[in-house]
Formats: C-alpha cells, structure tokens, sequence
C-alpha cells in the first residue's frame, strides 16, 4: 500500500484482486476465511485497568478500560454500566480528521458495544454496589493508530482481551476484584467481493466490496450481534455463509488469543 | 501547587522516592517508524509516559485561510487518550491540550526549515496513551524525531526536559509525585545546537538562583536526551544498510 493511500484504488489493482478471488485467493495469498497476523500485547498501558495492543496485519488499536463508580441509569438500578469509545485519530490515516466522531467511527463503535453488550459478557448485575445509587461504570476506550481495514475485529478482540484481565476496586479501600465475566464474544466481519464472502478484509479490499457483515458469535455457538453494512446486498445464502464462517473463524481467533487465560 | 503530603520526596541520602538523584533522568527509549501510514512517526517511553506521534506532510493546508504564502504551517495535535490518566479523562480537545498543541508547534516551527513548503501544512499528531508526568517536553522530543523520520528539512533538533523544585531542592525531570506535590514545574526544550530556547513554561515559585540552576540542569540533561533521539534515527538507517527495515 503506497504511504499517499487516498482511498482510490487503481484499475488494474482491483481487476488483479478480482481474478485472484476467482480462484479463490486472495491479494496477499490468504485463504478466504483467513485473519491476517494477530498480536496483543495485554496490560500495555498499567495504569488502565485493563488494556491491550491489538495488531491485525496492519492495523493497529489500543484498548484501554477504565472502571470507576457512578449512579446507575434510572430504568437499571441494580446493573453496573458499560459504555464503548472509538477514536479514529488522524494519525491513524491520511484523510482522518480531528473532531467529534463521525458516522463510521460511531456505527464501528456501536457494533463493537452490541457484541460485548448483547453476549452478557460483562456480568453487570456483580457491578452493583448499591442498587440505584452506586454501580460500577466500565469505561472502554479505544485509539485506532494505523488503519489497514477491519477496525471492528481488531477492537472487539481487543476488548475481549483487556476486559479478561481487568480488575476493579468497588471500594476505595478494599481490594482489587477480577471484572466478572460470563463468555468472550468473537466479531467477525466479512466483505463481497463479486459474488466470494471473504472475512478480514484489508483495506483494498474494504475500498472495493461494497457490501460488509460483521456477526459476533460467543463460545456457546450463539449469534450475539450481526451488522450490514455499505450500500452492496447478500443472498439469504451468502448470510447463511457469513454465520458459518463467523463460527469457524471466530473460535479459531479465540483459542487464540484467550487460549492462556480459560 | 497541589496539596503537601505526608509521602516524604526526597529521603535523607538526597535520593527521590524512584531512587534517582537529583539531576538524574528517567529511562527514555525512542523509536522511529512505529506506524505505517504516517509519512514519519516515533514512539517515545519516557519513566511511565508512552506517547505516539505520527507526521503527515508537507501537505496542502487546509481550510485554505491557515495557509501561509511564505512558509509552511506546522499544526501539532496533543491529544490524551481516555484511559492515559488515573480518573478517566473525557475524549476530545479540552483548554490545557489546545494550549500544549499550540506551544509544541511553535516550538517546531522553530526547527523545521519551513521556509522551503509555502502553502503547506504539516501536521504532528501526537496520541498520549499514559501519562507520567513531562507529557509535553516527552512529546516534543519524539515530535522532533518524527518529523526527521518524516524526511522533513530541519535546521536542528528540538530536545526538552523539565526541572522543578521538590522539598525545597531543584531537581530534574519530575516524576509524577514530585510534579502533584512539589513546589515548581519548569518544562523547557531548546534547539540542540545553538541552545535556543523554543518553550519555556514555568508555575510554582522559583528564586532566581533556583531558576538558574535548573535552567543549567535542563542544559545539560538536554545533551543526553538528544543523543538517544540521535541514536532512534541511527538504528534505523543501519539498519536499512544492513538489508532492509525489518
């Protein structure tokens, strides 16, 4: 990838991508349903109480969670609250802007929450301190550095991470407790390309499928969260696919990267 | 400046609660080229700080009235993440990163030979990701790197430190105890050769003598930063020499 990626891809580039997915390779000879290189480094900022460096090929995140006590929602007095940041810093690409979050940066987000969030997998009924008055809030921060497609992996992996080595005080005084934890929820998220479903796609590919679908699955062989996204469709069969491949790709992602820690 | 504790700074041997003396240094370790998609970057570990910084440029400045027709503008960004500091910190610019961003520019600007890039930015994103106290002097020393990483002409190189008074003694690079606790703070970066002083900032409450000798602390302690600046970018090109970056 030239160092001026402006989000054009040349002609030749995308027919070359093209011909190799027609025999069912890809650009930088993965398999369809292959992730690129993953390596996190967990506890990389200590004074978070839970962090992790995630690189997927070349992408880069930072998650760093922070867990501090506050009032609970009016409507969920006796749950503990969790809420999900994504930055996209301008460092992490050339035509990323400082500013409020855009709309990309807050669909990935929200989908990011939504898997965590809908698998349970923060046991927010242990967060409660006293009901209606005092929970626990999980603060998950995450700083994208280097952009090379496929955020939203790369975050929720990282999120998985951090949050099963985090540790909180519910009291000031008291000791450090292990975040409660129920299961660890996988995304993984697709692209079309043509008519071929291939999953972590870089950034070339990313610039030229136009349609996308993230599915997080948890251990137990449950969907947890699904996302379409970009203006392209899929088959009924082709989604069928997707929840297929999330499967098998996610529990290889997860005996992966959490294989010391269950 | 903050409250005094009970926490003693300085032990009776003259030696801080780290251990080091009073003109002695934090470990610091730089690195170049540690992002991909920024034209130049580093990442500097200062004691506790980690902080990343990513060059973009010359490029055309944008929205169109920041251009300059004479020079190049140099647009620093310091930004802290949420999860860099103890109580979690609201993302986005707040009054103290605006004025940190504004004084690390200038400072640059003084080094960076933007005389030869009319119209242009360039910007320096510089992504705090924990904070130890000396955030700003940490990332303008990186910045300087980065921007040399970048292949940016450069008249010479910005190096900073801090010196401040703890206890009543002056003592160099504060921790972050001794910057909550002590009784002055003096971040300082100066261009390496000629000794040009680019930032000088300075609370707490300092006599003359104090100011002098921490100045002169500063000077010295800026010989031994910028040789480890020096050596980041040395490492890099032997390496290249020795077949290829990676």
């Amino acid at each position: 990838m030239p160092k001026d990626a402006s989000g054009v891809l040349s002609e030749i580039k995308r027919t070359f991508i093209q011909e190799k997915l027609k025999s069912g390779s890809r650009e930088d000879g993965r398999k369809l349903d292959e992730m690129r290189k993953i390596t996190i480094d967990e506890n990389y900022v200590p004074r978070a109480q839970g962090s992790a460096f995630v690189q997927l090929g070349k992408t880069k995140v930072i998650v760093g969670i922070k867990i501090e006590s506050g009032a609970p929602f009016p409507d969920t007095p006796n749950l503990g609250v969790m809420t999900t940041n994504v930055e996209m810093l301008p460092m992490a690409f050339p035509t990323f802007e400082p500013g409020p979050p855009n709309e990309d940066s807050i669909e990935i987000a929200r989908v990011v929450d939504r898997g965590i969030r809908e698998s349970k997998m923060i046991d927010l009924e242990k967060l409660c301190i006293e009901p209606g008055k005092k929970v626990m809030i999980v603060f998950i921060d995450i700083d994208v550095i280097d952009f090379d497609g496929n955020i939203i992996d790369a975050c929720t992996m990282g999120v998985v991470k951090a949050l099963s080595f985090a540790r909180y005080k519910p009291d000031p005084e008291g000791d450090e407790l292990p975040v409660p934890i129920n299961n660890h929820p996988i995304s993984v998220t697709m692209v079309k390309i043509g008519n071929e479903i291939l999953c972590d796609p870089n950034l070339e590919e990313e610039q030229m499928s136009n349609a996308r679908i993230t599915v997080t699955m948890t251990e137990d062989g449950n969907i947890r969260a699904m996302q379409k996204g970009n203006i392209g469709s899929f088959t009924l069969s082709q989604i069928n696919e997707a929840i297929q491949m999330s499967e098998r790709v996610g529990n290889g992602i997860r005996e992966q990267i959490l294989g010391e820690v269950r | 400046m903050g409250t005094p504790s009970d926490k003693k700074l300085i032990d009776e041997n003259g030696l801080r609660l780290d251990g080091r003396g009073p003109d002695e240094l934090r470990p610091i370790r730089i690195r170049t080229d540690v992002l991909e998609r920024a034209d130049g970057s580093a990442m500097i570990e200062w004691g506790g700080n980690k902080i990343i910084v990513a060059v973009y440029g010359p490029r055309e400045a944008y929205p169109k009235h920041t251009q300059d027709i004479e020079r190049a503008v140099i647009k620093a960004r310091y930004n802290m993440a949420a999860f860099s500091v103890d109580e979690r910190k609201r993302p986005g610019p707040d009054r103290r990163s605006v004025e940190i961003s504004k004084v690390i520019s200038e400072a640059l600007t003084a080094a960076v030979m933007v005389e030869q890039f009319p119209r242009t930015q360039i910007d320096v994103f510089i992504e705090v990701v924990q904070a130890d106290a000396g955030t700003r002097i940490a990332s303008l020393t990186a910045a300087s790197v980065a921007l040399a990483n970048a292949g940016i002409p450069m008249k010479d190189f910005v190096v900073g430190c801090t010196a401040g008074k703890v206890e009543g003694k002056v003592v160099l690079d504060l921790s972050k105890e001794e910057d909550n606790f002590g009784q002055a703070d003096l971040p300082m970066a100066v261009l390496q050769k000629s000794g040009e002083v680019v930032l000088i900032q300075m609370d707490g409450e300092l006599s003359k003598e104090e100011f002098d000798s921490a100045v002169a602390m500063i000077m010295d302690a800026t010989k031994r930063i910028h040789e480890i600046q020096r050596n980041a970018l040395v490492e890099k090109y032997q390496n290249i020499e020795a077949g290829g970056e990676e």
